[in-house]
């Protein structure tokens, strides 16, 4: 470009950006929309071709490695399999328990941490990197190191005798403490009688309902990895608050607890609500951790729908069973996802 | 100033019992927190004669490498496959969402918002809603158990939220640039390649972090896509050594550090952009 024309392109320049600002980018719309085109053909195949794709498959005759296409009737006849198999039953009983345990330990444990590290103490930053460390990890990772310490011939179990606990327990003449954890088959707190004088249906149940206790142990996992997350999220919304709130708060009379409870953590609900939808549609989908901690446990008391629908499909090859089971989960997730996303959309 | 006088002696009259409870806390959370790594690190580096569960909590006897060199042995090919996916994978979806973020955020066109919220639902589905398919389809366009299979599906499906974090970051780009820019009669792309490419260095170091995690981590599409032990990535691996009876479990354990290890060392070098990526990649802008 010669000097000339540079400049004539700067004289220009004034008159253009005046008429632009009547009418900005125009034609510079459908450059940009074009632009963007393989990438929205992309995830529009990706993701809404290839979920539309599980949906026929979830309504179809396709049980075997022969492909059949046909349309089964009725038409949610799999689906009525997949929520009369015992093992379905189990899994939702199981996310439904691991979903509790899992966002009430990462909340409380995520959020407590962020109050105490909300002050000025020795080696704090070097705490926080720590705590947050094991979200840099994969579930594989973290599954396969839980389970050893889960073992009940190992890890916490051996650490009872190395604090002397089961001695005393013995000294008083009960049996030591050795839970059989990811191997335990017993449920907790069963609840399928009283189920059944509020609701009778429940008597159809295949599964006793109640909390799998080999659950705990990997909710437990979960929460080691995850913790660390909630308390950056919370960390990071407490440094938009400004002192003077602490302070105002203390002028008006609150202790160090008061001030929390009824200042910080209220002006942190939009943080709390993120990382309830983050955290419940992670516990929706969780794989990994399961599979290499525990697998589908004693009596599938560790099962999932994500491991159900990932054995269903890659190693029974029931494709149409599996596929309702991927699209059941798809349907939880986005009733977690979409009210969020709908919200952040209109909030633009 | 007033005020300052007041707050000041409150705090220091915090209880002593308060402070020491606090730590004391604080020290218990470190060590759940550190325990597995404690866990893997020690067993890894016992040899398999004297490795048992009993022990599990005593530190190793010497330091001669114990399961690491089995298990770097076993692991070594998966790594390679890993590093083979996931840094084509990184920079292909990051320089893309950097592509599509400044497109959303600085040459908006109607409907823009709505396609970039549709598009961005594909980050949170469960992936088994689109895996029949996927396979089928790398099947067919012969990708079907190969890297750049996988690195096709890190790609599409890390769009959304490179997209979504550089769109963020865009947004905080004053837009006069982009017009000072076109007064000098630079075009969209000659202005994202001269001007908003440069400014975005510390976008794409955050956003170059959160995906080579989220890559080296998955476990689902290597497992699926690729059926080939050989050509697994490192989690896989590492899954199979884990549930095979025939290694040693000190094997397992060093082959869980060695899985863990360049995302561990991205987040000991890098843990203020890994930080950084977290809180952009989670809260909608």
């Amino acid at each position: 470009m010669s000097t000339s024309e540079l400049v004539k392109t700067r004289t220009g320049a004034s008159v253009v950006s005046k008429s632009r600002s009547k009418r900005p980018w125009l034609s510079e719309r459908w450059q940009s929309f074009l632009l963007l085109l393989p990438s929205f053909i992309a995830v529009g195949i990706f993701v809404y071709g290839f979920i539309s794709f599980t949906i026929y498959v979830s309504l179809s005759n396709w049980r075997t490695l022969v492909r059949d296409t046909s349309l089964r009737q009725p038409l949610l006849a799999n689906y009525a399999d997949l929520f009369a198999m015992p093992r379905w039953q189990a899994d939702l009983r199981n996310t439904v328990v691991f979903t509790i345990f899992f966002m009430a330990i990462s909340l409380v444990v995520g959020l407590g941490l962020a109050i105490l590290l909300d002050r000025k103490l020795f080696a704090g930053t070097f705490l926080r990197n720590v705590y947050l460390f094991p979200y840099a990890l994969s579930f594989v990772v973290c599954g396969v190191a839980w389970r050893w310490i889960f073992n009940p011939e190992a890890g916490i179990n051996t650490l009872f005798n190395l604090f002397g606990i089961n001695p005393m327990l013995a000294a008083v003449g009960v049996g030591p403490l050795q839970p059989g954890w990811t191997t335990d088959p017993t449920i907790l707190l069963k609840v399928n009688d009283a189920l059944i004088l509020i609701w009778p249906a429940a008597g159809q149940l295949q599964v006793q309902l109640g909390v799998p206790a080999a659950m705990i142990p990997v909710a437990i996992a979960a929460s080691w990895q995850l913790s660390g997350f909630v308390m950056a999220m919370y960390v990071g919304g407490m440094a938009t608050i400004p002192e003077e709130v602490r302070e105002a708060a203390r002028i008006d009379g609150a202790t160090e607890w008061q001030v929390y409870r009824q200042v910080i953590i209220p002006m942190l609900a939009p943080v709390t609500v993120s990382l309830a939808v983050l955290l419940l549609h992670t516990s929706l989908k969780i794989f990994d951790l399961v599979y290499t901690m525990s697998g589908t446990g004693p009596g599938f008391a560790t099962d999932v729908p994500a491991i159900f629908v990932f054995e269903t499909m890659f190693k029974a090859t029931r494709y149409n069973l599996a596929s309702a089971g991927a699209i059941t989960m798809l349907i939880a997730v986005g009733f977690v996802i979409i009210p969020y996303l709908t919200r952040s959309l209109r909030e633009r | 100033m007033v005020t300052r006088l007041n707050a000041i002696p409150r705090k220091f009259s915090l209880p002593r019992v308060s402070q020491i409870l606090i730590w004391l806390v604080l020290l218990l959370a470190f060590f759940f927190f550190i325990m597995p790594v404690y866990v893997m690190i020690v067993n890894g580096l016992k040899e398999a004669t004297n490795v048992s569960l009993s022990t599990m909590w005593n530190i190793p006897d010497n330091l001669q490498g114990g399961g690491f060199v089995e298990a770097a042995r076993r692991l070594w090919p998966n790594m390679k496959n890993s590093l083979l996916m996931v840094i084509p994978a990184t920079i292909i979806s990051s320089f893309l969402g950097a592509l599509n973020g400044y497109l959303l955020s600085k040459w908006k066109f109607p409907g823009a918002d709505l396609l970039f919220t549709i598009m961005l639902f594909g980050f949170f589905i469960p992936y088994q809603a689109v895996l029949l398919p996927l396979v089928r389809f790398l099947q067919v366009i012969q990708l079907y158990g190969t890297i750049p299979g996988l690195i096709l599906c890190h790609v599409v499906y890390g769009l959304p939220i490179t997209t979504l974090m550089f769109r963020n970051y865009f947004s905080g780009v004053p837009t006069e640039l982009i017009e000072a820019a076109s007064v000098d009669g630079a075009g969209m792309l000659t202005t994202f390649w001269k001007v908003m490419l440069p400014l975005s260095v510390p976008a794409f170091i955050v956003v170059g972090i959160f995906q080579f995690t989220n890559i080296w981590n998955d476990f689902l599409f290597g497992v699926t896509v690729v059926p080939n032990p050989a050509a697994q990535p490192v989690t896989i691996a590492l899954n199979n050594l884990s549930g095979s009876f025939s290694v040693d479990w000190n094997v397992v354990m060093a082959g869980a550090v060695i899985a863990a290890l360049p995302t561990a060392l991205v987040y000991i070098f890098l843990g203020r952009y890994f930080v950084r990526g977290l809180l952009a990649g989670s809260v909608k802008g």
